[in-house]
């Protein structure tokens, strides 16, 4: 009976080998739809995109090629310095209100609502917004900052100015404020979740060691958030940075991003252009989203 | 090192809502003793120590540390110091600057600091691992550090909300050692809440048994378990066999009571009155498998389990309205006469080893 069973398994040796092989390919085949998924719709774009920046073009048509005229000209010009420097200007604003907006609603959500109940119901109050599309709302911001709209007509009324704020619409102040209204909520739920991860005790551990409300607040509850806060920023940072919508119609056109530039440079079928735009535009923000990644060590987080 | 304080708890009530979690308990420490809060979880210990600490409001009444009623003071400024049953070390900073936290709340300057926790370390032996992140440390080093982060502010007293709860049962013992050596070299007074019976009655000066948000009792271990005042005390020390019924005579201090089987049993004890129901206690290592010379000091069951444990045996008996009434044994005395599941035994015991149980007046 052992004997046989033993020689059952000699002979069976091989088969099992193949079937540890067969193991391994599965573990392939069943990563192979996310591989092409992400070939297919992440990968090859941006490679098409590469391509593309270093083709010739004309008013006609484009022509294959490797030159990097299309780069020499991106960077050459200092209409592209300009738009560079006011897109890092209405990121680096928007990053700024956005941070500390947001950390304030996550911890007032987290630490100062009492039940999970109503932290959740607020919780879902803040995302009603995003129950519509972000054109909306942004259009929305128009008959309340324009020349007759709510704020300028209610100013005026009250007899705070003699007439019509300019500057509220069509203006970078109305840019950066769309932007923050837009994003915000990016930034509080990465960060609400962080301070919900906050053991209570560490708080209560600071207070018996005699650290006053903004004492536990700088040296335990801030230092503790630095994840949230990193991941928040990432998603801020590259969302404003690729914007154009907002930049187009809150500015009412006077003011300029590199999204919006390449979209221009797109209408006037300048394709390889506005590749060589994008290439650059990446590679900013990927080098941003490293500074970030240096700073705060958001693996400790996941 | 650093002057101990009595801790004087004058009827102390805490009210959740709807729930009171401590009933008006009031209580004193001797400066410089270990006490430690044993109960149930949910007795209301953990509640008594974090109003001492500061960390709970205090419903009514008051709360003394030496000569300063410290009811209404932030935990910082009552001279106590806390250390959290998960320790609660900061994540963020290495054990030094961990140690020195509440220096620098006090805005003691860098170096200043940094040496004097580091002195600190040196004290509980962790100076090797100065630099380290908490979360790169054992269970046991662990409480060392938070031991030093706590004693680094010289506190009057030291609480400690279930230190050894974390730790594996080795450790345990030996932190428990480590925390008695330490209590007693420093001199300052330790209150120790914890739920295990067998480690307040290792490390306590003073044993404070809580049921229900009110004390049981408060005494010296010995006290606790040799005089246990009330049922519920006898039965969560353990060792001990409860017996009920009702006072059916008393004659010249000696209490009659009748259980629910209709079996009496005698007991000494001197304010009692007729009808009324009444517990005593006899211990499970005080009680003979012998037949008893006098009725009311024994009774007659069914063995129902038999454990060995090496130096001694536990015999469970089904009789006299108990269900597990255990008699521990030697094992000499056992295997002199042993007996199996099913054997009907005879038990017995003195009228000295039958202590009368209070309860406690709600």
């Amino acid at each position: 009976m052992t004997a046989v069973a033993t020689s059952g398994e000699i002979r069976t040796g091989n088969p099992r080998r193949s079937l540890a092989a067969l193991g391994r390919l599965t573990a392939y085949l069943q990563a192979t739809p996310l591989l092409l998924i992400l070939g297919f719709f992440f990968v090859l774009p941006i490679l098409m995109i590469v391509v593309v920046s270093f083709w010739d073009y004309d008013f006609a048509g484009l022509y294959p090629d490797f030159m990097t005229m299309n780069y020499a000209d991106t960077l050459g010009s200092w209409v592209t310095w300009k738009t560079y420097l006011n897109t890092l200007k209405f990121t680096a604003l928007t990053w700024a209100l956005t941070l500390v907006i947001g950390f304030w609603v996550a911890y007032f959500l987290a630490f100062h609502i009492r039940t999970t109940t109503m932290q959740m119901v607020l919780f879902l109050v803040c995302t009603v917004p995003f129950l519509t599309s972000n054109i909306i709302r942004m259009i929305s911001w128009i008959p309340v900052l324009g020349r007759n709209g709510l704020v300028n007509s209610a100013l005026v009324e009250l007899g705070i100015v003699p007439e019509p704020v300019e500057w509220l619409l069509y203006s970078d102040f109305a840019v950066v404020l769309a932007m923050v209204h837009l994003n915000t909520l990016f930034m509080v739920t990465p960060i609400f979740n962080t301070l919900m991860r906050i053991d209570r005790s560490l708080i209560e551990a600071a207070r018996d060691c005699g650290a006053s409300g903004w004492q536990v607040l700088w040296n335990v509850v801030l230092p503790l958030a630095k994840p949230g806060m990193a991941i928040g920023s990432i998603f801020v940072v590259t969302l404003v940075m690729a914007d154009f919508s907002t930049v187009q119609v809150m500015s009412g056109g006077q003011s300029a991003s590199v999204a919006l530039m390449m979209k221009n440079q797109m209408s006037l079928l300048q394709y390889p252009a506005a590749a060589a735009n994008a290439v650059v535009l990446l590679i900013v923000v990927l080098l941003m989203v490293a500074a970030i990644l240096r700073v705060v060590d958001i693996r400790k987080e996941l | 090192m650093s002057k101990a304080a009595e801790i004087d708890i004058a009827s102390v009530s805490k009210v959740y809502g709807a729930t009171t979690a401590v009933h008006e308990i009031s209580l004193k420490i001797p400066a410089g003793s270990y006490c430690c809060f044993l109960g149930p979880s949910g007795c209301g210990k953990t509640s008594t120590l974090r109003m001492i600490a500061g960390h709970e409001s205090i419903t009514s009444g008051d709360v003394r540390l030496g000569n300063v009623v410290v009811t209404d003071f932030p935990p910082a400024r009552r001279g106590t110091a806390m250390m959290f049953q998960s320790y609660a070390l900061f994540p963020h900073l290495d054990l030094v600057d961990n140690v020195a936290f509440s220096l620098k709340m006090k805005g003691v300057a860098k170096d200043e600091r940094r040496a004097k926790a580091l002195t600190m370390l040196k004290l509980m032996q962790m100076e090797s691992y100065a630099a380290r992140r908490p979360a790169q440390l054992s269970g046991g080093q662990q409480q060392r550090v938070a031991l030093a982060r706590a004693l680094i502010t010289d506190p009057e007293a030291l609480l400690l909300d279930e230190p050894l709860s974390a730790l594996d049962p080795f450790l345990k013992i030996r932190m428990r050692a480590e925390l008695k050596k330490l209590q007693k070299t420093l001199g300052i007074t330790f209150v120790h809440v914890t739920h295990s019976q067998e480690e307040a009655m290792a490390l306590a000066d003073l044993i404070v048994i809580m049921n229900n948000g009110r004390i049981e009792q408060a005494a010296a271990p010995r006290t606790v378990f040799e005089k246990p005042a009330t049922a519920f005390v006898a039965r969560f020390m353990g060792d001990h066999n409860v017996l009920s019924g009702r006072v059916t005579s008393i004659d010249d201090g000696i209490v009659t009571l009748t259980g629910p089987e209709g079996q009496s049993f005698t007991v000494r004890d001197a304010a009692q009155e007729v009808g009324k129901s009444i517990d005593i206690g006899i211990r499970t290592d005080r009680v003979h498998l012998e037949p008893a010379s006098n009725r009311s000091l024994g009774f007659e069951g069914a063995v129902s389990n038999v454990e060995y444990r090496g130096a001694s045996v536990k015999i469970t008996v089904i009789g006299a309205g108990s269900d597990d009434f255990t008699v521990v044994v030697s094992d000499a005395d056992y295997f002199r006469r042993p007996v199996s599941t099913g054997d009907a035994v005879s038990l017995s015991w003195a009228l000295e080893d039958a202590i009368p149980l209070g309860r406690v007046s709600a």
